[in-house]
């Protein structure tokens, strides 16, 4: 069964929506962070498919770099994290608020 | 060859430098090393006369090149000395009588913890000086021309801790800084015209082509700005008065025998560009007349013992413009070695006369009114001797050396057919000889009013050497001048006055006796004059009976002619108005704007800063709408 590119789409869209939905309203840190990567995973599907709808291979290109910086964002994000948790025991997004005025 | 002359400024440079880094710690031997390396200066000089002497009259010029100081362009200058008799001259009048006021001041400073300081600015002074009148060019000659007068300055208010000292150091300087800023102009036109700024080049330029008639006659007004400035002349002697601060060492060396005495060395030096125009010449012999008249006037009624020595040394530092102006006006080389030979004479009695006055003072704690002395001449039988002396050369009684220098000048002003120059001369000799004997007669004769509780007593050894030293100076230095121009210092400045092409030899013109008797005979009657009213029994009711119907003038005179309320009124105020409005400007305007874009930049911040709330989903929520925003305006675009 060929499955249309448009149904790929979709999904696409479902998970950058659910991913932007989750990391306004959710207050955990990790899981914003998890919703992050919920839209960075949407994207690159998204690439994925038009590139293979116009026959390109610039889609799967562009998701190697998205991946990578993923990885980096991961690394340094969960560092972060980490951090701020031991020192507050706290993973509350809206605790963390020393850079305001 | 003349190699030594380096030497000359050097040794009193290398004091300064020595006295200045460690002069708290050589306290004790500063005096000793100061006068010891300008007694060496005048040594080498001594030894450049005769190396200069041994050379044919038309070729005494010398000069020797030091080193490159800048070149841009086409703008050289080099440090350069020029070794002429002029030069010479001036260095042996600059280091001998230095030398001796040198070593007056070891026994003077002696109870002063800060001699170490005051030896170093003295040397330096030295320094500059000899820089001054040894320089090859107009800018050397300028740096010298600071120098001094950042001496003055330093000397002057050495005592810095008294405020009415600071204050005459710093009017001394301002002063002199207006006329120097004329003759900075002068520099710069002398440079333009010119094209050098070098002594021999732009003389030879002057002397074959003269500049165009405007130049002709501003550079030696410009370079007269300077003199006037320096040599204490109207307008702008105010200065020299206050100067009286400083200890009377300083008086004796920069205020009487050599600093004030640079603006007519200038004038001498730089003759020929002043004999380009008639008016420069005019200008000269005008203002040195009336500054004679003016300032002798102002002495009569001063009763401190070191600013009557002040105002004459202005007033005498007027004959020696007359003399040089005269020159100029004339091309008279007589006239200008009359002037010079003031300056040589003067420098002798005048410095005389005032380290005589501060071993005075020495003896009586620094007071300085002549109201408070009188019969001192038991009590300080040398002080009191060589003053007398010093006062008889300043009033010009023969033999003493003042007479012939100033009956030289006055002759050549009749010979040249000035008669009211003389006329004015001759009753400036009136007054001169009038306030030295008033001087005289109320400091060291007649009842002493000294207070009980100071005993006077006669300077130490140290002191009393270099006024005898001095007195024998201006008793004999008369005759370097007998018999005017077949004497040995008009022979010896010819080469430098007469016309280098040798084609115009003005006719030799002689004053005759009768000149001469008519000014010892004023001298006389200014004398006498002064004995009847301050000495002779009865002068009291006399002075009295005089002075009642004359109170207005002599108000004026005590007033000194409110020359310092005028210009307090019309320079000073204006200019201290000026700057405090310059000042408000400054706080108020331009520092406002500064600080209202700070303020204005400070409260937007104020303001915007209330949307860094910290809630990292606010923030997300703002980086969506953006992003929203910017596709929706893309698509937008796109159809």
């Amino acid at each position: 069964m060929r499955v249309p590119g448009a149904a790929y789409l979709i999904v696409s869209a479902i998970l950058f929506t659910t991913g932007a939905v989750g990391v306004l309203v959710r207050r955990n840190v990790l899981v914003m962070f998890m919703c992050i990567e919920l839209m960075l995973n949407a994207v690159n599907l998204s690439f994925v498919t038009l590139g293979r709808m116009m026959h390109a291979l610039d889609g799967q290109v562009a998701v190697f770099f998205v991946l990578v910086v993923a990885a980096a964002e991961v690394v340094v994000g969960l560092a972060i994290i980490v951090a701020i948790f031991r020192r507050r025991a706290s993973a509350d997004a809206d605790q963390i608020n020393l850079l305001k005025w | 060859m003349l190699r030594q002359i380096a030497l000359v400024p050097l040794l009193p440079l290398a004091g300064a430098a020595i006295l200045l880094l460690f002069g708290k710690r050589l306290a004790r031997v500063s005096g000793y090393l100061a006068t010891l390396l300008v007694a060496g200066s005048f040594v080498v000089s001594l030894t450049v006369l005769s190396g200069l002497a041994k050379l044919p009259g038309d070729q005494r010029l010398v000069v020797r090149h030091l080193f490159g100081w800048m070149a841009a362009g086409g703008f050289n200058v080099s440090v350069d000395f020029r070794i002429d008799p002029l030069s010479v001259m001036m260095i042996l009048v600059v280091t001998g009588v230095g030398a001796l006021i040198h070593w007056y001041a070891i026994g003077y400073m002696a109870d002063d913890e800060r001699k170490g300081r005051f030896f170093a600015y003295l040397n330096l002074f030295v320094f500059s000086m000899l820089l001054l009148v040894l320089a090859g060019n107009f800018l050397v000659m300028y740096a010298g021309w600071e120098l001094v007068g950042l001496c003055s300055y330093l000397l002057i208010a050495f005592y810095f801790t008294r405020p009415s000292a600071a204050a005459a150091g710093k009017k001394a300087f301002l002063v002199t800084r207006i006329g120097d800023l004329g003759m900075l102009i002068g520099l710069f036109a002398v440079s333009h015209v010119f094209h050098s700024l070098d002594f021999g080049t732009v003389f030879g330029a002057a002397a074959q082509h003269p500049a165009p008639h405007f130049w002709a006659t501003a550079i030696p007004l410009l370079l007269f700005c300077g003199a006037v400035g320096k040599s204490a002349q109207i307008p702008l002697y105010v200065w020299l008065p206050d100067a009286m601060e400083g200890p009377t060492p300083v008086s004796a060396l920069i205020h009487a025998a050599t600093m004030v005495t640079a603006g007519v060395y200038l004038v001498a030096r730089a003759h020929v560009l002043f004999e380009a125009s008639h008016v420069s010449g005019i200008v000269v012999a005008a203002i040195g007349v009336a500054t004679v008249v003016f300032a002798a006037s102002m002495a009569l009624t001063e009763d401190d013992i070191k600013r009557v020595l002040a105002y004459s040394t202005i007033s005498q530092l007027g004959y020696m413009f007359v003399g040089v102006g005269v020159g100029a006006l004339y091309a008279a080389p007589e006239a200008y070695e009359a002037g010079m030979f003031h300056l040589v004479t003067h420098a002798f009695f005048k410095a005389l006369l005032f380290l005589a006055a501060g071993s005075v003072m020495h003896a009586m704690h620094d007071t300085t009114d002549m109201k408070q002395m009188g019969g001192l001449l038991k009590k300080l039988p040398v002080t009191g001797t060589v003053f007398v002396i010093g006062g008889l050369a300043l009033s010009g009684i023969p033999p003493f050396a003042g007479f012939f220098s100033k009956d030289a000048i006055l002759g050549q002003a009749w010979v040249h057919g000035d008669k009211l120059l003389w006329a004015l001369g001759i009753f400036g000799a009136f007054l001169t000889a009038f306030y030295i004997g008033r001087q005289i007669f109320l400091t060291f004769f007649g009842e002493s009013r000294v207070p009980p509780e100071i005993h006077p007593h006669e300077a130490p050894r140290s002191m009393t050497i270099p006024l005898i030293a001095l007195a024998g100076l201006a008793t004999l230095g008369g005759f370097l001048g007998l018999g005017e121009s077949s004497s040995t210092l008009y022979r010896w400045l010819d080469p430098v006055f007469t016309a280098p092409q040798g084609s115009f030899t003005p006719a030799v013109l002689k004053p005759g006796l009768g000149l001469s008797a008519a000014a010892v005979a004023v001298g006389l009657v200014g004398l006498i004059l002064a004995y009847t009213f301050y000495l002779a029994p009865g002068a009291t009711e006399r002075r009295q009976r005089i002075t009642t119907p004359l109170a207005p003038l002599r108000e004026l005179l005590k007033r000194k002619y409110y020359v310092d309320e005028i210009y307090g009124a019309v320079i000073v105020a204006p200019a201290l108005a000026l700057a405090n409005a310059a000042a408000a400007f400054d706080t108020h305007v331009i520092d406002g704007a500064v600080m209202g874009v700070g303020k204005l930049v400070g409260g937007g911040a104020q303001v915007l800063r209330r949307i860094q709330s910290g809630l990292v989903r606010r923030y997300v929520m703002t980086m969506l709408g953006g992003i929203v925003l910017v596709v929706a305006i893309f698509l937008i675009q796109v159809h």
